[in-house]
């Protein structure tokens, strides 16, 4: 390549509000559930029925615009969107273009360069669509209406992203910003947060934007950063050749690793948008305003400062406590419990991770309970059992959420204090390893630790390995 | 003498009396279906066994005195535009001459727990769009003043209902003049409530910022009563409103006096048939002569309400009724090929001309690169509607007028002037657009003998005001049976 090219990428990010109800009837939103069993006159499209709004989704849309520092419109309003699709029971959608809620904010990330401000146009509040089921056996489609009404919010950013990295980062900020408001558990995979990449290349310097277009369907980071990646690579082979980029909406295939066209710009359709005449406008007084901000929950930043103050822990183990809302939970409230902060962030970065990491598991799927994690510590402490029998009880904490009490007094896991018992398994391993002895009466201090290794097999583990190396000392 | 010559009032005292029972009054309302309606269609949907079931159960109550109110036992027809469980629910539409509903609207609701007996679903334009009831796919509805004559509309069924006692009283909607048109040309009392009075929840919507559902009744008395009964704080309805009095009948008063009455010069000129504009002013005379304060004024805009009307309205319909694709309810096409194919053929068969015009209408006016220069400009122009009558009520309690500039047309000649229908609807238009409540009471009849209604039009929330005047009025004379209910 002869030019230098500039990546110039905006995100459209839709996130699933965590709401117990729809955003216009009082259905529920739990996941799961047999067809059409989440579903009223209202989230079906019946003639006659009416939109009523569900005031939690405008105090989540308003938190997440307060944390990402945008201007809130105090007076809203929805608007229709038209088109005809069979998991749109109305063929309209309810959603707003003319007065979104928020609007103008920013969050800040990290990059090489350090720290940048990605710009977010707007925030709106919308409705989720239902969900078609393709029988190919019948030949038949299917609609599946549990999901229609849903509550969402999408975030607009501005066109500020320069890079797959700056994408993930500000994704991962959203994200974490979001989950920490308890808005929504923002899962990728599950489509609880979806991202779409309207994506432009520029040879550098240039103040112009390219012709731009939008790429659908990401459903984890790794896609998003390598459909970034390809179009940028498209773009610029289609600029160098002298052929145009056209403006279309793109699907990521994420088996193939590669967009196809979906549709033009020309074949875009006119939505008809107009202001829903079957809601009022929404008016967010100051005083509402003001107890929405009084409810926002302590952010990372200030999390960060309080968990060096308050449990003098290093700030290594801080950051990472807090890069997930879940985590930082589970710190918080077994320390709370236990009183051994440093001790909860051992087991939390430690064998958590180590698990997580095993287990392909996000923070957020983390459903141990602190309690058992804070119990698990206390038995250590006690000496009642010892540490890598403590390692095996906690993988069934992290997996079962067990007990740990109940778990080493089932398991008979307790480390043997009986210093009888133990002796005489020693002077057994003693006897069967005559030549170990004598390596080691012979100098080899190495033999001593094959010895230890033998009495706390023989033990099942569950001796004091400071006991077994005392009296094996005392024996030799 | 069959017990529908009775008002609803008067027929609710009887019952409550134990004079007769509900049962008695439901059975003679379906004897007159039986012996009229071939002729006038005012019914789409009767359902008899039904009608009867509940009587039965409604009676009991009375008798057991759980139901005292003024409406129970009354039989009432329901236009077929508003959801009733269980029930065929049309809108006069082939798209939808299957569909039974999964629930009942508010409106009627109310008026069950007020003991009110649902006999059926009476005949109207199709999803309300039209004034005569002619675009009923299930046929014109007749007026009974005259059967070569139209009924108005688009809540024609339930006018003509009333007038050829098949029923005590009926609900209609009105998003243009839908109850107060037909009411006039019928020779019956209809009443507009203030927008968000009565909940929309049900109602199967036309122009969602100008449907309003209300009572069509044989006098004042009636009006005010049923009024009372479906008027409530819905929350399931957004744009219902918490008033602060549901007292409708306390306005139930012989007295104008002092009552300050504006009659709009805009509404008495070209185009105005002179066999309508004698009664009107009569009417007017006789208020002035009770006491009421008459003054001519300048509404001003009065030309602008139906384009701005007809494209707020349409705009609406034209979403609104885009969930009728013969996917989850209703028509369905035989023979499709894809899914496209069958949302076309669906709503092409489905549909007809008057609807499948505004749907296309209203499509075009919020198209990109239309909305401000239709859309949004009709709504500042219903903007400075509602101001110009802003400035009129600062001056009076009620305005005086026609409901329409004529009686009742001959059917057919409407349909094939659409201009001149929409033209109709000039004196109820502005009323929707800027929210007000709005009643017609009969006030004499033409050298052919239809009916002339008087409409009186009253600030937002003031009912009181127009019941009171149209209270006064109608007692300067008798109610005019329609002779063929005889």
């Amino acid at each position: 390549m002869s030019r230098q090219y500039e990546t110039v990428i905006g995100l459209e990010v839709h996130v699933e509000l965590a709401t117990k109800t729809k955003i216009f009837c009082s259905c529920s939103t739990a996941f799961g559930g047999a067809p059409n069993s989440h579903t009223c006159p209202v989230c079906t499209g019946m003639p006659g029925s009416l939109p009523v709004l569900n005031k939690q989704v405008v105090e989540y849309a308003a938190a997440v615009g307060l944390a990402t520092n945008c201007t809130i419109t105090q007076n809203c309003k929805f608007d229709r969107k038209n088109y005809f699709y069979p998991d749109n029971p109305q063929n309209y959608q309810i959603s707003q273009l003319y007065y979104p809620i928020c609007r103008n904010g920013w969050v800040e990330i990290d990059t090489p360069a350090g720290p940048k401000k990605i710009g977010i146009h707007e925030i709106h509040m919308e409705e989720d669509a239902g969900k078609l089921i393709h029988d190919e056996w019948e030949d038949v489609s299917l609609v599946d209406f549990n999901r229609s009404g849903v509550p969402l919010i999408e975030i607009v950013s501005e066109p500020d992203m320069r890079s797959a990295d700056e994408v993930i980062a500000y994704l991962d900020k959203l994200r974490l910003i979001i989950q920490y408001l308890g808005a929504s558990d923002c899962k990728l995979q599950e489509g609880s947060m979806r991202a779409d990449v309207n994506l432009s290349v520029r040879e550098a310097g240039s103040e112009k934007l390219g012709t731009r277009t939008e790429m659908k369907n990401l459903n984890s980071f790794k896609a998003i950063a390598h459909a970034i990646d390809g179009e940028r690579e498209r773009q610029i082979e289609l600029i160098e050749m002298g052929r145009p980029v056209i403006q279309e909406t793109r699907r990521w295939d994420d088996n193939k690793e590669a967009s196809f066209a979906m549709r033009s710009k020309e074949d875009a359709q006119d939505y008809r948008y107009f202001p829903e005449p079957d809601l009022v406008p929404v008016i967010i007084s100051d005083e509402w305003l003001a107890e929405i901000k009084a409810r926002q929950p302590e952010l990372r930043t200030e999390k960060l400062i309080r968990y060096k103050k308050d449990f003098d822990i290093p700030d290594y183990d801080a950051q990472i406590l807090t890069s997930a809302k879940r985590m930082a939970d589970l710190f918080e409230a077994a320390t709370a419990v236990c009183g051994k902060p440093k001790k909860v962030s051992n087991w939390l970065m430690g064998e958590t991770m180590r698990l997580m990491k095993e287990h392909e598991m996000e923070a957020d799927e983390l459903d141990f309970s602190p309690e058992n994690l804070a119990k698990l510590i206390e038995l250590v402490d006690a000496g009642t059992i010892n540490n890598s029998v403590a390692k095996e009880v906690f993988e069934k904490i992290f997996l079962e959420d067990v007990d740990p009490d109940a778990y080493v007094e089932e398991h008979g896991l307790k480390t043997v204090n009986d210093e009888g018992a133990l002796r005489s398994t020693v002077e057994q391993v003693i006897a069967d390893n005559p030549q170990s002895v004598a390596d080691y009466r012979g100098g080899k201090q190495k033999a001593l630790g094959f010895l230890v290794g033998q009495t706390m097999k023989a033990m099942k583990g569950k001796a004091d390995p400071g006991m077994v190396n005392r009296i094996l000392k005392e024996l030799l | 003498m069959s017990l529908m010559s009775l008002t609803a009032v008067e027929l609710g005292k009887k019952i409550a009396a134990g004079e007769v029972s509900a049962v008695e009054a439901t059975k003679d309302a379906l004897a007159q279906v039986k012996r009229l309606d071939e002729k006038y269609n005012c019914y789409v949907t009767v359902d008899e066994e039904a009608a009867l079931r509940e009587a039965e159960a409604v009676q009991q109550k009375i008798a057991s005195g759980e139901l005292t109110g003024p409406l129970a036992g009354v039989p009432v027809a329901i236009k077929d535009n508003m959801c009733t469980e269980g029930m065929l629910t049309t809108c006069s539409s082939k798209i939808l001459y299957n569909f039974k509903p999964t629930y009942t609207a508010e409106a009627v609701l109310n008026l069950r727990k007020a003991g009110a007996v649902v006999i059926g679903k009476t005949n109207m334009d199709e999803f309300a769009m039209g004034s005569t009831t002619e675009t009923s796919f299930f046929g014109p509805t007749k007026n009974p003043w005259n059967p070569e004559h139209v009924p108005g509309g688009s809540s024609g069924g339930s006018c003509a209902a009333v007038a050829a006692e098949e029923c005590s009283f009926a609900l209609g909607s009105d998003t243009g003049g839908s109850i107060r048109q037909p009411s006039s040309f019928c020779g019956v009392t209809g009443l507009k409530p203030t927008y968000g009075t009565v909940s929309r929840y049900g109602l199967i919507a036309y122009g969602s910022s100008l449907d309003q559902i209300g009572p069509i009744c044989k006098d004042v008395t009636d009006c005010a009563t049923v009024l009372e009964a479906i008027a409530s704080h819905d929350p399931k309805d957004s744009t219902s409103v918490s008033r602060e009095s549901y007292d409708f009948t306390a306005a139930l008063r012989d007295d104008v006096k002092g009552l300050r009455i504006g009659i709009p010069r805009d509404y008495f000129g070209e185009g105005l048939d002179v066999e309508v504009k004698e009664p009107i002013l009569k009417a007017a005379k006789v208020l002035e002569e009770k006491g009421a304060i008459l003054e001519e004024f300048d509404l001003s805009l009065v030309e602008y309400a139906i384009p701005a009307y007809y494209i707020i309205a349409s705009a609406e319909a034209s979403s609104n009724l885009a969930r009728f694709d013969g996917v989850k309810y209703g028509y369905r096409t035989q023979d499709y090929n894809g899914l496209h194919n069958m949302y076309k053929k669906s709503r092409s068969e489905g549909f007809g001309p008057e609807v499948k015009r505004r749907i296309m209408l209203g499509s075009f006016v919020l198209s990109s690169g239309y909305y401000d220069a239709y859309y949004l400009k009709a709504l500042k122009t219903k903007a400075l509607i509602k101001q110009a009558f802003d400035r009129a009520f600062a001056k009076y309690d009620v305005i005086l007028g026609p409901a329409a500039p004529t009686t009742a047309p001959k059917l057919g000649e409407s349909l094939s002037d659409p201009i001149k229908m929409y033209l109709g609807d000039i004196y109820t238009i502005s009323v929707n657009l800027a929210g007000l409540p709005g009643i017609t009471v009969p006030c004499g009849l033409d050298s052919r003998g239809l009916p002339v209604g008087l409409q009186l039009i009253g600030d937002c929330f003031k009912e009181e005001n127009i019941i009171r005047a149209a209270y006064a009025f109608e007692q300067s004379r008798s109610y005019a049976h329609c002779p063929a209910a005889e």
